[in-house]
């Protein structure tokens, strides 16, 4: 029964072709409820994958795909706690984003190319956590940058939408070369890259080999590019000129975190690397403190929860860097629910204020969107990590292993931690406190069921969301931690890690962090409702370090500076010198050179009939001439 | 006694074909070439293929050269009519054609060299001819009479004047 | 007879045939009249029978006097077409020079 789990990402796959195809003759209810039905499908067999792994990973054997020399790779998913944690969460999560489409997306023509675009991306996302070689992941991976790019551009007509696209899918590319670099050495170093080959093999190194270091830190390159982490992470923020549930599933719960997916099925190779674990930690902190403090002073509401997502996936990869590989799946769960949940109200208060993004033009929107307002409420405390709220057993388990491994990484954390619960209060209460300052056209309302359906119950995940993740210290189990234990064993047991602190020290972290955070929300309330303090309008002078932070650091216009402009100037440089003079001169040269040729070959030609005689006649004795000699 | 009968002929197709080519006439051109197909006759009654020397002289002599008389008169050429070539011309055909000559000769000269079979008194004649005719090159046979029909049908089709 | 035939050594016979075949050649390069061009190549083909029928004999071969029937056959066949589209070409320019029909001219 379980070889029907490789159905699973087959139903989107289905859904995409037959919307694709059908485009302009389904009716948008037929296209919708295709495309819903197709995600419940495979979220029910998630279901039941999930009841029933076994603790030993299973490989399902689908089909022969490359066999060239001693080069072979098979079409092969494997089945084991990791991926089928992962397969819930996209189909899921996935399914719910669905409905809530059928109320966002319904008044839009392009209705239905949106759903088949929605499920190819589930498609793809599906191949990544559900393939048994990184090859194959290699193609999932690809596949989601290309779905993607046609969901940030699915307005299409607006030229900076596209640009957005673009440039969303030419950084991840330059991750992917260090992603395939990576693959390249596995093959040389293990000759292979399924990973039932490469994992056992692995288990003989010895820590710390160089190899493994190369290879570990390329794929890390690679999940620095889908993952959003410095330096390459500009493009999510931009990619929010995509529709409301695109961010929501693609930026918030599945695409990122395929980054943090794959570093945690390479467990064993990063334990045996020493130093990459450093640097995924060390660029995960780093990233998780400077997107919080550009958060800080945003205006829009997608982008203050873009950054969002760029430092919450900073935390991931804290936790990943000091070892803590369940941990990290742990909050991308959690993290799903809550930041899909964030995003999917942004888009309800979008839609009710019929598409007003500046926070500065909303506020009071408390009692005309109630529902909205109520999750938002929940999911923000969830993410802020107040208990018993999930966020808070996911990052405070985070940050307990960074404080066994590393203190000043734990403090970094925990002064992320602190921004989070800030900005995004501050966004909870710019938004639906105090008077409406918007004008006074707009009618605020809220949204339909089939909206804000999928955030109640992404509300309800995001609060008991934690409970399976109740740590030892408070009395809890950790089911979490044992469901995945079979997944990370290998690579907890090459780390030699240090058996965690004691109880009490673990209580005595969670408290510092989470009057922390309470004094955080009060600053906030502080500014924002009871001195009522507006951001300021377009334009103002703003103090330094604010203008910094507003600006997001100028790394746009850095980047557009170093590399960008010298790039256009080569290949400027190239159209005009070696492609129009040089490659066009070969071409148009060759073409002169048989002009003269034929025009010397033309006198040949007198249309003399005993020419031609006495020419055929020369000719027969020269060739008989020659057949003599 | 063969050969004087050889010679003789010879010399006289020879220069039977000279003057085919040399006279500026084009009937005494008609006229010298049928000279000269009945030299070839001879000759090949010289070879014992009697059937065929006759054969060339009804269908060569009898009937083509009469057809180039025929499309002669219709042109009404004659003497005056000719057209002229320059000496230069004159002196490289006769220079191309000797060179042929002496290619020619030069390849086959080697061909006395093979073995000669015995000699049977009815090669040549008529019906052993027949026979190898119609039992080994049947198809040949059959396709010249296609050959031909084509060959009418395009002669008559060239030859009709437009209805106008 | 059977030595008589024998008497006469092939070369000659090849010797006769090439001369003919070249004074052939020589017609075809020397006159402008098409008509007498067309005689040349009867000449040639002449030429080129009375070889086949030599060897024929020499070798005691009747596959070389058949030959020579079909040559005959396609060479009148040729005629035909060839007068025909002379005189054709007559009809249009009013002359048989060869020269004139220069219209390939490159």
């Amino acid at each position: 029964m379980m070889q029907y789990a490789a159905l699973i990402p087959f139903f989107p796959l289905v859904g995409f072709i037959l919307i694709g195809l059908l485009n302009k003759k389904l009716p948008k209810s037929a296209a919708a409820i295709f495309a819903c039905g197709m995600l419940l499908i495979s979220f029910g067999l998630s279901l039941y994958v999930f009841m029933n792994i076994s603790r030993q990973a299973q490989e399902l054997q689908l089909a022969p795909w490359i066999n060239v020399g001693s080069f072979s790779a098979s079409f092969n998913f494997l089945l084991d706690p990791l991926s089928s944690i992962f397969l819930m969460i996209i189909t899921g999560v996935g399914f719910l984003i669905h409905i809530y489409s059928i109320g966002y997306m319904h008044d839009d023509d392009k209705h239905n190319i949106f759903f088949a675009y929605l499920n190819l991306f589930v498609f793809f996302m599906l191949i990544l956590v559900l393939g048994s070689s990184y090859l194959l992941m290699f193609v999932g991976w690809e596949g989601v940058g290309l779905s993607s790019y046609l969901l940030i551009g699915f307005w299409f007509k607006n030229n900076s939408y596209n640009n957005a696209a673009k440039k969303a899918f030419i950084m991840n590319r330059i991750g992917d070369l260090g992603f395939l670099l990576g693959i390249i050495l596995l093959f040389i170093t293990f000759g292979s890259s399924d990973y039932l080959t490469i994992f056992p093999k692995a288990q003989g190194f010895m820590g710390g080999d160089p190899m493994i270091t190369t290879i570990t830190l390329l794929l890390f390159v690679g999940a620095m590019g889908k993952s959003a982490q410095i330096p390459l992470y500009t493009w999510l923020p931009d990619a929010m000129a995509g529709p409301t549930p695109v961010s929501a599933l693609i930026h918030a719960a599945t695409m990122v975190t395929a980054g943090i997916y794959m570093v945690a099925r390479s467990g064993i190779l990063y334990a045996l690397a020493p130093v990459s674990m450093y640097v995924v930690a060390l660029v995960g902190v780093v990233t998780a403190v400077f997107a919080a403090t550009i958060a800080l002073t945003q205006n829009d509401i997608k982008k203050v929860l873009a950054y969002s997502t760029v430092s919450q996936l900073g935390y991931m990869f804290l936790g990943l860097g000091v070892g803590a590989f369940s941990s990290s799946v742990f909050h991308v769960m959690t993290h799903a629910f809550f930041k899909a949940l964030l995003f999917l109200g942004a888009g309800s208060v979008i839609h009710g204020l019929a598409g007003e993004q500046d926070i500065r033009n909303m506020g009071g929107l408390r009692k005309k969107l109630p529902v909205t307002f109520i999750t938002f409420l929940l999911a923000t405390l969830a993410i802020s990590g107040i208990p018993p709220f999930s966020g808070f057993f996911s990052k405070d388990e985070i940050l307990a292993h960074a404080f066994a491994s590393n203190k000043l990484f734990w403090a970094l954390g925990v002064i992320g931690s602190m921004m989070t619960a800030f900005y995004m209060f501050r966004l909870l209460f710019l938004t639906f406190y105090g008077t409406y300052r918007g004008n006074g056209k707009v009618h605020a309302h809220e949204s339909p069921k089939v909206m804000t359906i999928p955030l109640v119950i992404l509300a309800i995940l995001s609060t008991i969301g934690g409970l399976v993740g109740i740590p030892a210290s408070l009395g809890g189990t950790s089911q979490i931690s044992k469901f995945l234990d079979p997944v990370f064993k290998p690579a907890e047991a090459k780390m030699m890690l240090s058996e965690g602190s004691s109880s009490i020290s673990e209580i005595g972290l969670m408290s510092i962090t989470v009057v922390l955070v309470i004094a955080s929300i009060s600053l906030a309330w502080y500014f924002y409702i009871s001195r009522k303090r507006v951001p300021s309008p377009e334009g103002t002078k703003l103090p330094v370090l604010t203008n910094l932070s507003y600006h997001k650091y100028y790394v746009d216009e850095i980047y557009n500076a170093l590399i960008t402009k010298p790039l256009d100037k080569i290949s400027e440089f190239f159209k005009d010198i070696v492609d129009n003079k040089l490659i066009d001169g070969i071409v148009n040269a060759s073409g002169k050179v048989t002009e003269w040729l034929s025009g010397l070959m033309r006198f040949v030609q007198t249309g003399n009939v005993d020419f031609y005689l006495l020419a055929m006649v020369i000719g027969i004795a020269c060739i008989i001439f020659f057949k003599l000699m | 006694m063969t050969l004087y009968l050889f010679i003789i002929l010879g010399v006289f197709a020879i220069l039977s074909a000279l003057m085919v080519v040399l006279t500026k006439n084009p009937v005494h051109s008609i006229l010298y070439l049928v000279l000269t197909f009945f030299a070839i006759a001879g000759e090949y009654v010289l070879l014992n293929a009697q059937f065929l020397a006759i054969v060339n002289i009804i269908v060569y002599a009898g009937a083509i050269m009469v057809l180039f008389l025929f499309v002669v008169m219709l042109l009404n050429l004659n003497k005056e009519t000719e057209p002229h070539k320059s000496v230069m011309r004159k002196l490289i055909a006769v220079v191309a054609a000797g060179l042929l000559l002496v290619v020619l000769v030069g390849s086959l000269k080697g061909a006395d060299n093979m073995a000669i079979k015995p000699f049977s008194q009815n090669t040549g004649l008529i019906e052993n001819l027949g026979k190898v005719l119609f039992n080994d090159f049947l198809l040949p046979f059959e396709l010249s009479a296609v050959l031909f029909l084509a060959a009418m049908v395009g002669a008559v089709m060239l030859g009709k004047k437009d209805i106008k | 007879m059977n030595q008589a035939i024998h008497t006469i050594p092939l070369d000659w016979y090849i010797l006769l045939s090439s001369i003919l075949f070249c004074i052939g050649v020589m017609g075809v390069l020397f006159r402008r009249n098409a008509i007498i061009i067309f005689m040349s190549v009867e000449l040639m083909l002449n030429a080129v029978n009375l070889l086949l029928v030599a060897f024929s004999a020499y070798h005691n071969d009747a596959a070389g006097q058949v030959f020579v029937f079909f040559t005959m056959a396609v060479a009148a066949a040729e005629i035909a077409v060839g007068l025909a589209i002379l005189v054709v070409v007559y009809r249009n320019t009013k002359s048989t020079d060869i020269d004139v029909l220069n219209r390939l001219k490159g």
